[in-house]
């Protein structure tokens, strides 16, 4: 592991993608102090365009740009990491599960996750909002539910994979019980894999949060960049600053966590080093 | 004095800073002659199979590359040679055969199109008389039936059968120098005295001069003409095969030589007649089988196997590959369920056990395994790894540790050790930790499956010592699978010959060295390499 961060270390484009995520992290601490207003707040004259006063203008209704953005980004991680976190979590389960048991339970956890590949990610998630109502939980309950699927095949590959290793069997051959192997045995050795797949998954979560909202079935009491490109996007040609600016912020955001991810991927899977 | 027809001078190839040394071989001169066969031998990291892809230009580049040197053939120089000159030579000039056949055949390709492929890349023949030159040579290398073998994709040839298909590509060219990396390693010795014998045959027949990498000692007593002895890239001793194996001047030469397992039964010993510990009666497992659709294939690994195990005895099961002797050894640890036939330890049927009935049963049957980079958790230091089994049945982590050091002791590492991982550590190194985790649950029955076979033959001595001394220190009782007859005959007192699915002879050890029954017994003693030259030195 430590090897590894060394390797991540070296690759100046994940270097690149962590000083991005690490801008976003401190924008989001301070935002409370920077701008302790409401987001939603009339702050000012509208379609005002950036300037001295509003640095990145006001939309429609006179609200700081700037401040949404900011806001924004609190609601595109909290959505990103929660929603990676609870698919990785619901999708490590039931990988495992079929990778482990095989057999039988494999056939019919593989035919239920196919099931949920085969329908198209994004009209599945606002099926699910649109059910649920929309709100951050639906969100990130929708954008999991869209995400397991590639971490039950991923762990389900590398479960089958191990158990067939002497290690396993070693152990088993002294008698532990399935919870130790899974859990001291086989979840640290594909942990790595894990790390780095579900790196990448946050920033298609980010992206996903953000055509939700566009369409209107985010949080309507919270501030996100979907929801300021879908209110800006009326006045795209005389007022281009409400558009721009989150889409420049979500471009950077999921940019840089995809250069992690990568970076993550051949720091850690050694295997792909020699290219 | 027969022609030079490759003569290395001052060849090293140097490896990438941080690697273990600087050079992986430095200054090795060598001469390669026509109709003599050339073994370069040595242990694991020696080098060897880097000279030989060195001089058919195929080193892993960038990092590993030729350093400075010559390689001298036909009057230019290879290590210099552009790449587009070297594909003009591999193959049609220098011939080459692998070690897995398997992976150096394209699959999805007919062994008929693979070697037409040959011909139609270096020679302007026509249809008719490549398809004439491709069953020659597969006629000259004593495969059945050549109009079935063209047919026929890799998978479904053994691999005895491939790796004379992979030689009859090699001479397909009739090239002047053939270069064999460790051919016969893969396959059983039975097919392994076929193959070194056929190659011994096409290279008198045909004048070719052929390097011969090898790690065994018996193999280079069978084939070589001339021996090369690597060590850790230096080249110690060169000179005739019977000066350098009759009369190894250097010391690493004798270590090794003295290191390869003999050929000689223990003496003999009283018979044992302790009470069976391990009784398998009639043991059956199929694989395979009951697919989705039906009619899937179906392997029988044991057709109703017996055998019996005395307390404080050592019983050998040897066979080839495929003869169940690995299944036998996991249906008595119960890491495989079986599907007829008992198992007893001390009297009590374990077959049937569930997982909970099972659990005071792992205590007292410990298996070790093949493979020692593969049978230790990456991720956990050596203490937890031994440490594990006792804390599993219920030892206070604190005084598990504090056993798993001492036992650190016992199996000869040193104490430090406890805190590293096991990629830090040699593959013997690592079969000692294997060896410590299995005792550390003081078990009466120890299963060892192939522990040594992964080792170099220096490194296989030594665990086979300590092995022997734990088991008389410990009054365990073994179970010691093999495919080694040599290995076999050193560690065991009984020896049990298996062949598919099968024991076809249960005798001790002396009896059945000078005294075997089966057909089968007899075809493995003859197969073993080198056996004539260690005759002739035992007697």
């Amino acid at each position: 592991m430590r090897a590894g961060l060394t390797r991540f270390a070296r690759n100046r484009m994940a270097l690149f993608g962590a000083a991005v995520l690490l801008c976003l992290l401190v924008l989001v601490a301070l935002t409370p102090v920077i701008y302790p207003d409401d987001p939603f707040k009339l702050v000012g004259p509208a379609l005002q365009p950036p300037g001295a006063r509003f640095w990145l203008g006001t939309d429609t209704l006179g609200r700081d740009v700037a401040a949404e953005i900011a806001y924004g980004a609190r609601t595109s991680l909290i959505i990103g990491v929660g929603a990676t976190l609870a698919a990785i979590i619901f999708g490590a389960a039931i990988g495992g599960l079929a990778g482990y048991y095989r057999g039988k339970t494999e056939t019919a956890l593989m035919r239920i996750t196919e099931f949920f590949q085969t329908i198209p990610a994004f009209i599945f998630a606002l099926l699910i909002v649109a059910i649920l109502s929309p709100s951050v939980k639906s969100e990130i309950i929708a954008i999991a539910a869209v995400s397991w699927p590639s971490i039950a095949r991923l762990v389900r590959g590398e479960f089958a994979a191990l158990g067939g290793r002497e290690f396993v069997q070693a152990c088993a051959g002294l008698g532990a019980s399935d919870t130790r192997i899974i859990f001291r045995h086989m979840l640290p050795n594909c942990a790595s894999s894990i790390i780095a797949v579900g790196s990448l998954l946050i920033g298609t979560a980010i992206l996903l949060e953000a055509g939700l909202a566009f369409l209107g079935l985010g949080d309507p009491n919270i501030m996100s960049w979907g929801l300021i490109i879908s209110a800006g996007r009326a006045v795209l040609r005389s007022a281009w600053w409400i558009c721009t600016f989150p889409g420049i912020a979500i471009l950077l955001t999921v940019l840089g966590i995809n250069l992690i991810g990568d970076g993550l991927n051949e720091a850690l899977n050694p295997r792909l080093r020699e290219r | 004095m027969n022609e030079t027809v490759l003569q290395l001078e001052e060849l090293t190839i140097a490896l990438p800073p941080g690697a273990d040394r600087a050079n992986a071989v430095s200054d090795i001169d060598l001469t390669l002659r026509a109709g003599k066969v050339t073994c370069l031998i040595g242990e694991s990291g020696s080098g060897k199979s880097l000279v030989a892809r060195a001089i058919l230009g195929l080193l892993p580049g960038p990092h590993v590359r030729i350093g400075s040197g010559r390689i001298l053939f036909e009057g230019q120089d290879l290590a210099h040679a552009p790449q587009d000159k070297m594909r003009g030579i591999r193959g049609a000039k220098i011939g080459m055969i692998f070690q897995e056949p398997m992976t150096a055949l394209n699959p999805l390709h007919t062994i008929g199109r693979q070697l037409d492929e040959v011909l139609r890349i270096h020679t302007s023949l026509g249809k008719a008389a490549r398809r004439a030159r491709v069953c020659e040579v597969i006629d000259s290398v004593h495969l059945p039936e050549p109009v079935r073998i063209i047919g026929s994709y890799p998978h479904q040839l053994s691999g005895g059968q491939r790796q004379r298909a992979m030689i009859a590509m090699a001479l397909l060219l009739k090239p002047r120098l053939l270069i064999a990396d460790e051919p016969t390693t893969a396959l059983d010795v039975t097919t392994q005295a076929q193959i070194l014998y056929l190659i011994r045959e096409l290279q008198r027949e045909h004048g070719t001069s052929v390097l011969f990498i090898t790690h065994d000692f018996g193999v280079v007593a069978d084939v070589a003409d001339e021996v090369a002895v690597l060590r850790r890239g230096t080249l110690v001793e060169r000179g005739t095969a019977a000066a350098v194996l009759g009369a190894p001047s250097h010391s690493y030469t004798r270590a090794l030589i003295a290191a390869v397992p003999k050929l000689m039964p223990p003496a003999a010993q009283v018979a044992n007649t302790q009470p069976f510990i391990v009784q398998a009666r009639d043991v059956a497992k199929t694989y395979g089988g009951r697919g989705l659709f039906g009619g899937r294939r179906v392997t029988q690994a044991l057709a109703g196997v017996t055998v019996e195990l005395r307390r404080g005895e050592t019983l050998g099961l040897v066979g080839e590959s495929g003869s169940g002797k690995s299944t036998l050894a996991r249906a008595i640890t119960r890491l495989m369920p079986i599907d007829g036939g008992e198992i007893r330890l001390g009297g009590e049927d374990i077959a049937q056990f569930s997982r909970r009935q099972l659990r005071p049963i792992r205590k007292r049957v410990q298996m070790v395994f093949q493979d020692p980079y593969a049978s230790l958790d990456p991720r956990q230091r050596i203490i937890d790894i031994i440490a594990e089994g006792p804390i599993i049945h219920g030892t206070p982590p604190a005084k598990a540790r504090e056993e798993a050091q001492a036992l650190l002791d016992l199996v000869g590492l040193d104490r430090s050790a406890a805190r590293r991982f096991p990629h830090e550590f040699s593959g013997g190194q690592r079969q000692r930790i294997g060896i410590a985790r299995a005792l550390a649950l003081h078990p009466e029955v120890l299963v060892a499956d192939e522990p040594v076979s992964a080792l170099d033959v220096s490194v296989q001595a030594r665990v086979l010592t300590l092995l022997a001394d734990i088991k008389a220190r410990l009054h365990l009782s073994m179970l010691f699978v093999t495919h080694d007859l040599r290995v076999a005959l050193q560690i065991c007192d009984r020896i049990a010959v298996m062949k598919q699915g099968e024991v076809v002879e249960v005798a001790p050890t002396a009896e059945i060295f000078f005294n075997p029954q089966h057909s089968y017994t007899k075809a493995l003693f003859a197969a073993v390499p080198g056996g004539n030259w260690q005759n002739r030195k035992a007697s």
